[in-house]
């Protein structure tokens, strides 16, 4: 019982199997957060720190209450902007906060490949929590979740992505996860935010909005940054909203009993519609809990990992 | 000082044995007690020294990254006895001052010729041409604006003019940074990893334009660094038409590819950027056939903080001097793709031919400017053990073939590896 890896780094780093586990895991998680008393014991004693470099409410809070509900010490340093602009190095913060005894250190960076650079150094878990456009590992394994409870298997299912591909780890986790575990994922945005290759990574890349969930189990909306425009990567909101967004007809090309994600937070009106947004086939709230839920399933599992050495 | 080398091969000249050093040049045979010292080189090769048309030694401004004695010291133990260091430094070399001063270091610590380039315009930022002919007066003899492409045509345009009012060769380096925002090759290991990419059309695209303006004017320009198939093809067939151009490449784009930065190591982060293995199998095919011209080091010391960081964070190149020869030995030579002759043409003659240094010679009278590499002997390279003050190689550990044995320049022993 237990993950193999000290760290959390990426969904290139688990086994199908490992990603089984947590998914199970995740699923008594979820028991805990139902019930009235959202308490166990599993982190007593542990010390939990988040490291956000970047700006997020969700994502940072989401770990804050699972690492709770478990009941760890924890601690929270955010500063915004890149560790660059600080006098201190990233190497050089990331050693402090180990040296004071943490077990874990849950870290949102905006350079990719900045919680791999640090994990090697420290004694504590790492937990990478979205570094630049690399990865968000428990962001795919919470959609994983949200699928999971619906399949009973991922062998053969279609999932359709659609958006910014190019700057988005929501993706690059999915896509890694989910083709792990026989899943067949489509991609499909503006080619000026397609990356170069995507289809090396197992992906299929579709023509079209309408070619990429047709027949689709699951479709993902993504977010788009509005301020991509100034960089030419889309022209204006109302164009992107009328070729490149999840419309109610576009949706209708999915199984009929296909769900909608999204990652959020949403730009209502751009990529998704507001009555696509809320309509039943929605299940953007559902995420939000499995968001807890397999972030408390990870946290265990690193610590299992421990007591087992 | 008298020199005799004994028991050697000989480069060019297979029925000697020995070679002869007096008063600093290559001298006729003389009898071993009138030598001051007497090397038995144990069948190991004497080359011509090397000559790096590409380097960067950071003296002045960049002090805690490498100095020009410590450069220079490094070059010697890779075989180097002329090396041209590029203007980036602090204060830019753009003025015969700071060129006179990058020369009075080199006289002190007399390691190594030290032949500077001077910037192409002034600050090395494209813009304004700098004092070519005054920094020509003070020793410089090339100019370049190397690591600031020069991004404006008209700009280059009167760049390759003016220097060849001063038969001074161009050498830029090729980017187009509107392309280039990324940190390592665009393709599907940066995608996979989530890096910013650089496209090869980056490259290529600049080397066409000034493939076009040396066509045009009919002056020659010299490209940097080369690491793209493209830039191969565009070079080749413009040289096939008679366009003066000449061309570098550098030890790492024959030897490495972009799928190790899969591990986010910051010592294969480097400008341009380590390609696919189709562009390095171009790259080895232009140095069969004579496309490419030299192979410099592109020297890049960095302090291990500016290395020891996040990826996109950290600084580009690596250190080249004191593994290149021993690279292109095995990875060209030893694996029969090129014979020694001609990687002794790509870093002594064709690098000293471009810059017209008159380097390499190994007749009687000429200046002893000797390197001596063990061709026959596996080694392992080891970071731990360089003369540079930086350690960022990716080549640690690497078992290579060609290591430095003894360099001489101008019949002064500048390295000779302890036995
Ligand atoms: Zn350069």
């Amino acid at each position: 019982m237990g993950l193999k890896s000290k760290d959390l780094l990426g969904m290139k780093q688990l086994t199908a199997y490992e990603i089984m586990e947590i998914l199970d895991t995740a699923k008594t998680m979820k028991l805990v957060i139902s019930s009235a008393n959202k308490k166990t014991s599993h982190l007593q004693g542990k010390s939990v720190v988040t490291l956000f470099y970047e700006n997020s409410t969700r994502t940072r809070l989401s770990f804050e209450l699972a690492s709770k509900y478990m009941g760890s010490a924890s601690a929270n340093i955010s500063t915004s902007g890149s560790s660059v602009n600080k006098g201190e190095s990233l190497l050089d913060t990331a050693r402090t906060i180990d040296m004071m005894g943490t077990d874990i250190i849950i870290m949102r960076h905006n350079q990719s490949g900045a919680p791999h650079f640090i994990a090697p150094y420290l004694k504590a878990s790492v937990v990478n929590a979205g570094d630049g456009m690399n990865e968000h590992p428990t962001q795919a394994l919470l959609d994983m979740l949200t699928m999971y409870e619906r399949f009973d298997t991922f062998e053969g299912k279609k999932i359709a992505i659609c958006g910014d591909i190019y700057h988005s780890r929501v993706v690059r986790s999915n896509a890694i996860g989910l083709t792990k575990l026989g899943a067949q994922v489509s991609v499909y945005g503006p080619k000026t935010m397609m990356p170069v290759g995507i289809e090396n990574m197992g992906v299929r890349i579709a023509d079209s909005v309408a070619d990429c969930v047709k027949d689709a189990d699951a479709v993902m909306g993504l977010r788009v940054q509005l301020e991509r425009q100034q960089k030419s990567l889309f022209p204006s909101i109302a164009e992107y909203a009328k070729f490149y967004a999840i419309t109610p007809e576009m949706l209708a090309l999915a199984k009929p009993d296909a769900f909608l994600m999204h990652p959020g937070p949403c730009n209502h009106g751009v990529e998704l519609p507001t009555a696509v947004y809320d309509c039943d086939q929605s299940v953007i709230n559902e995420q939000v809990t499995n968001g807890v839920a397999v972030r408390m399933a990870v946290l265990y599992l690193l610590m299992a990992r421990r007591n087992n050495l | 000082m008298r020199l005799i080398l004994t028991n050697c091969k000989v480069f060019g000249n297979e029925k000697a044995d020995k070679v002869f050093i007096e008063d600093g040049k290559i001298a006729n045979e003389f009898p071993e007690d009138k030598a001051d010292r007497v090397i038995d080189l144990k069948g190991a090769t004497v080359t011509p020294g090397l000559v790096d048309m590409h380097c960067h030694l950071r003296e002045p401004g960049g002090e805690y990254k490498e100095t020009i004695a410590t450069g220079t010291a490094s070059a010697a133990k890779g075989g180097y006895t002329s090396i041209c260091p590029m203007p980036n430094t602090n204060p830019v070399a753009d003025n015969a001052a700071v060129i006179s001063g990058i020369l009075k270091k080199a006289k002190e610590a007399d390691n190594c010729r030290v032949y500077p380039i001077g910037a192409a315009t002034k600050g090395i930022d494209g813009e304004l041409i700098s004092e070519m002919g005054l920094m020509k007066e003070a020793g410089i003899v090339a100019v370049s604006d190397d690591g600031h492409p020069i991004k404006n045509a008209g700009i280059m345009r009167k760049v390759l003019e003016y220097a060849s009012d001063f038969d001074l060769p161009v050498l830029n380096h090729c980017e187009d940074k509107s392309l280039s925002e990324g940190a390592m090759n665009e393709g599907v290991v940066s995608t996979s990893i989530g890096i910013r990419g650089i496209p090869t059309a980056a490259e290529d695209i600049m080397i066409a334009r000034d493939i076009i303006l040396s066509e045009y004017l009919d002056i020659p320009v010299h490209i940097c660094h080369v690491s793209t198939k493209g830039g191969v093809r565009m070079i080749r067939d413009a040289k096939a038409r008679g366009v003066k151009v000449t061309c570098e490449t550098c030890p790492h784009y024959f030897t490495l590819t972009d799928d190790m930065c899969a591990t986010y190591d910051t010592n294969f982060k480097m400008h341009p950027p380590l390609r696919t293995k189709d562009h390095l199998e171009a790259i080895i095919e232009g140095i069969k056939d004579g496309t490419i011209d030299a192979i410099a080091t592109d020297n890049a010391p960095h302090h291990a903080d500016e290395k020891v960081c996040e990826f996109s964070v950290a600084l580009n190149g690596i250190l080249g001097f004191e593994t290149a020869f021993a690279l292109g030995y095995t990875y060209l030579v030893k694996t029969g793709e090129i014979t020694l002759e001609r990687l002794i043409d790509l870093m002594c003659y064709g690098p000293s031919n471009i810059l017209k240094l008159g380097r390499g010679g190994m007749n009687i009278g000429d200046d002893a400017d000797l390197a001596v590499f063990d061709l026959d002997h596996e080694f392992v390279f080891e970071k731990d053990k360089m003369l540079s003050k930086s350690r960022n190689t990716p080549y640690d550990g690497y078992k290579l073939y060609g290591e430095t044995i003894l360099t001489v320049m101008g019949g002064k022993i500048t390295y000779e590896k302890l036995c």
